[in-house]
């Protein structure tokens, strides 16, 4: 009987998946029966072991178990590991017993795709009222994470939570250690400061610090939004737990991965790829393209960044000037001995003033709709990059465990000469286990390479909509900006005009 | 237009076309018996040649309609021999043109040179074309502020009629030799007495005629309000300028990515356009702030200038004043010391009643410039915005309908 890695194969669907992962964390019966249906029994345990990058040994950790879904879920009669369970979600209810046929094409997936596509996406989430908690180094901000939404995923339709940088950390880190090995991309989390958030502990009330939690506060929002947006990790219990639970267990290994350390993984799986001497051989000709597009992608986007924050910059000159020309023009009002000519130039300071607002409210609109969102896409980037490394390394992986079955089959066939019976069955067990492992291998490979395909259309098609809706929205903030303009310079008229 | 950018520069320009800075100064050039302009200009290597074009009908003209070509430096000399003459020291001498200056989109395309291999090939020729342009803004500057220095002398009842101003417009060879015989003979020496320490001078003297009290206070304080104001608004304009060059690198960028991206395609055009609105913005403020700000700064010193002469006219009065008593309690040289007394009296008299004169007419002047200036900038932001507006509504609806 092949040896299934129910790991792997629950992936796809969360809701299996955190059975599988309950399963290895409690010794109840549940586990036992699970393992029990499995001939391989104490094999099961090994596959875990065996593997080296499993990462789900640290997630058992920090995966809660308080949800009510799942109490629901661990009494459901039990059956084989593959079959599916009913998952938390009315959503996905029905259509969850056609999927045990055909696990491998992920119907289920597919369907629930559909359902998305059909569904209005309703939830919203924002993040508001940052609090500083607690005194001296040891002190943080507390965010306030609101999330209304009409799906029936959640227990109520408006809900608050508190939460501080790191749960938000800590959630990225799970959700990361879980889906993107196989090939989710999962939006990166908001970059960790020391210098911003040191000045925020010592209590420094100055402008810059301030501008520094609201670009944090903003940043938080749009990963919260993003991160629900995707139809799997809207449904995943970590994120259901982060939005809705009052008290969540302290992130504790955030450090594990933030942007950089993702991108630190990433490099470094790219460059043990690249000292592969076996080079994929890349038969899809869509996955070379696609990361040809990603990597001319990226270097825009960065350029067309820095463009950006060169504007910021300008326009908060120009509004510095603005002010001090300003100041400047009502000193020389003062001084102009023409009375009407005098009155004139204190029109035109207090025009000027004005207009020093709007050029920093344009200059925030500037920052915080164009550039931060660049600098979030340049961002994601990483984590599409990492999927694509991660499918080379599931290749790479599939092609190891060919080259050692045949290395065992090369041994086995040696045995058949001598008169070693117990080693011969030795050989053809390990080679019987190879053989699953080889299968797996390839499964997984497809499993990967199609989940990519479905994410990267869904990130291109989210990306153009994005970049739309916020366009639309920066264009309608220069509306603005000019208007206002209008109005200064109408009002400013008559004065000039009044000069005799 | 020609325009041939490399290493030099040549280009010409007809200047009846840009008539935005002539109003820095209004109600120049309209006796018919004296009309000055300047209908062209050559620009090579940084050295502008002026075609100086005069139509007249005084006879002590030899031609009724004649051109001439000048350097930037005849006009300084024109200007110094004006200030070193002593019949007009009650008089504002209109402030000398400022030397062309290149140096600002020089450099800039120097740097753009170097940082061509940065950029993709549209974004190069866009900054080039923008530093082409500002070029032009430079020249075309100091080509009308050049002709607004004839302009005010032609259009003065006293220096139009000035034997040197008759020889600038009309003398048809190359003026730089009359010109170094002028220096040598003044030697800049007068200028640069006129120049040094002329406040402490005029916050000495102590001062018999209310009207000069207040000039007096007022200039002082003015000038150094204003020149303040110039700088500021200098730094604004610039800013603008940055911006706009901005939006180029952004325009380029989202050409890039529009072979992949929709959205970007439709987007470019609107940033391109934003960028010559924010050009058009950045200069029309130089134009109507700052250019007004900077010439005005230049014809309050013109006025400050002529109340130091005039403070040392009266010093010189007191001195001898001084002389006199001296003379008379000597017994000595008394006749002297009294025809002296009296042609620095009448000196100083002839200076306070032509320098009131000239500092009224001179508020006035300044008065309907600022007014026509304000009102031209205000129209012009209005104008500019309405077009922002504008075009920014017709992409985004563009972008909403898709």
């Amino acid at each position: 009987m092949k040896s299934d890695s129910p790991l792997f194969l629950v992936a796809q669907d969360l809701t299996l998946f955190c059975i599988c992962v309950n399963v290895q964390s409690q010794p109840a019966s549940l586990a036992a029966e699970d393992i029990s249906t499995n001939s391989n029994g104490p094999k099961q345990d090994s596959l875990f072991d065996d593997d080296p990058e499993d990462l789900f040994a640290e997630a058992t950790e920090e995966v809660s178990l308080d949800s009510p879904e799942r109490d629901v879920l661990l009494s459901d009669g039990p059956s084989p590991a593959i079959t599916p369970i009913t998952p938390p979600t009315s959503v996905i209810t029905p259509r969850i017993g056609h999927t045990h046929d055909d696990m491998f094409t992920h119907s289920s997936f597919d369907e629930i795709e559909e359902e998305e596509g059909g569904d209005s996406f309703d939830i919203h989430i924002s993040v508001s009222d940052p609090e500083k908690v607690g005194d001296g180094m040891n002190a943080y901000m507390a965010y306030k994470v609101t999330t209304k939404t009409s799906i029936s995923l959640f227990k109520r339709n408006e809900f608050a939570v508190k939460r501080r940088f790191s749960d938000f950390l800590g959630l990225h880190s799970k959700l990361a250690s879980k889906y993107l090995h196989i090939g989710y991309i999962v939006p990166p989390a908001p970059e960790k400061s020391i210098v911003g958030m040191t000045k925020v502990k010592v209590g420094k009330e100055d402008q810059s610090s301030n501008e520094f939690v609201e670009k944090r506060r903003s940043a938080l929002e749009r990963y919260l939004m993003r991160t629900v947006k995707h139809p799997i990790l809207l449904k995943d219990p970590d994120v259901l737990q982060f939005l809705e639970s009052s008290e969540l267990p302290r992130a504790v290994s955030t450090q594990a991965l933030s942007s950089a350390g993702l991108l630190r993984m990433v490099n470094k799986a790219a460059d043990a790829v690249n000292k592969m001497t076996i080079k994929m051989n890349e038969s899809d000709a869509w996955f070379e393209e696609k990361q040809q597009h990603f990597e001319n992608l990226d270097v825009q986007l960065r350029k067309l960044h820095t463009s950006v924050e060169s504007l910021v910059c300008h326009r908060k000159e120009l509004s510095v000037n603005t002010a001090q020309f300003a100041k400047s023009a009502a000193m020389l009002g003062n001084s102009e001995d023409h009375t009407a000519l005098s009155r004139a130039l204190s029109q035109l300071a207090e025009v000027e003033e004005k207009i020093d607002q709007l050029h920093q409210d344009q200059a925030n609109a500037d920052f915080y709709l164009f550039s931060e969102l660049l600098g979030d896409y340049v961002r994601l980037l990483t984590a599409v990059k990492g999927v694509f490394d991660h499918r080379m390394k599931t290749w790479q992986k599939w092609q190891d465990s060919q080259m050692l079955l045949q290395k065992k089959r090369e041994a086995e066939a040696k045995l058949q000469f001598t008169n070693k019976p117990d080693k011969l069955q030795q050989a053809k067990d390990e080679i019987k286990e190879l053989e699953g492992k080889v299968q797996q291998g390839e499964r997984d490979f497809e499993q990967i390479s199609k989940t990519i395909r479905k994410e990267v259309s869904r990130f291109e098609k989210e990306r153009v909509k994005d970049f739309k809706t916020i366009i639309i929205k920066y264009l309608e903030s220069l509306v603005q900006t000019q208007q206002q303009l209008i109005k200064y310079w109408e009002a400013f008229l008559p004065e000039a005009k009044a000069i005799s | 237009e020609r325009m041939c950018i490399g290493r030099h520069i040549r280009f010409s320009v007809d200047t009846s076309r840009f008539p935005n800075l002539r109003s820095v100064s209004v109600d120049l050039n309209h006796d018919a018996s004296l009309l000055i302009d300047i209908p062209d200009a050559l620009c090579e290597r940084d050295k502008v040649k002026f075609t100086v074009h005069t139509k007249t009908t005084l006879s002590s003209f030899q031609k009724p309609d004649f051109s001439v070509p000048r350097q930037h430096e005849d006009f300084i000399w024109l200007h110094d021999t004006l200030v070193e003459t002593e019949d007009y020291a009650g008089l504002i001498i209109p402030p000398a043109p400022p030397k062309p200056d290149f140096d600002s989109p020089r450099d800039k395309m120097h740097k753009l040179g170097e940082g061509e291999a940065t950029m993709t090939k549209e974004e190069y020729t866009k900054m080039k074309q923008e530093l082409e342009a500002e070029y032009l803004a430079v020249f075309k500057k100091t080509v009308q502020v050049h002709e607004i220095f004839l302009q005010r002398l032609s259009s003065h009842p006293v220096l139009s009629k000035d034997r040197n101003f008759q020889i600038f417009l009309e003398y048809d060879q190359d003026l730089s030799v009359r010109r170094k015989n002028a220096k040598e003979m003044f030697g800049g020496f007068f200028k640069n007495m006129v120049k040094s320490a002329d406040e402490v001078l005029i916050s000495g003297v102590k001062e018999v005629d209310d009207f000069f009290e207040q000039e007096k206070t007022f200039l002082l304080d003015y000038y150094s309000k204003i020149k303040d104001s110039t700088a500021k608004a200098e730094k604004m304009t610039r800013a603008h300028k940055n911006i706009a060059d901005d939006y180029i690198h952004i325009s380029a960028t989202l050409n890039s990515l529009a072979a992949d991206d929709m959205t970007a395609n439709k987007n470019l055009n609107i940033i391109l356009s934003l960028q010559k609105v924010e050009g058009r913005v950045a200069s029309d403020q130089d134009l109507k702030l700052t250019e007004l700000l900077r010439y005005y700064m230049r014809d309050i010193q013109a006025a400050k200038d002529l109340l130091y002469r005039r403070a040392r006219a009266l010093a010189d009065y007191e001195n001898s004043n001084k002389a006199l008593d001296k003379a008379r309690l000597k017994s000595k040289d008394i006749p002297q010391a009294e025809e002296h007394q009296r042609q620095c009296l009448q000196k100083f008299d002839k200076l306070s009643e032509s320098g009131k004169k000239e500092l009224t007419s001179f508020k006035g002047r300044r008065v309907v410039a600022f007014r026509k200036n304000f009102i031209e900038m205000a129209e012009l932001e209005i104008k500019h915005a309405k077009n922002s507006v504008a075009l920014l509504q017709g992409c985004i609806e563009l972008l909403k309908s898709n």
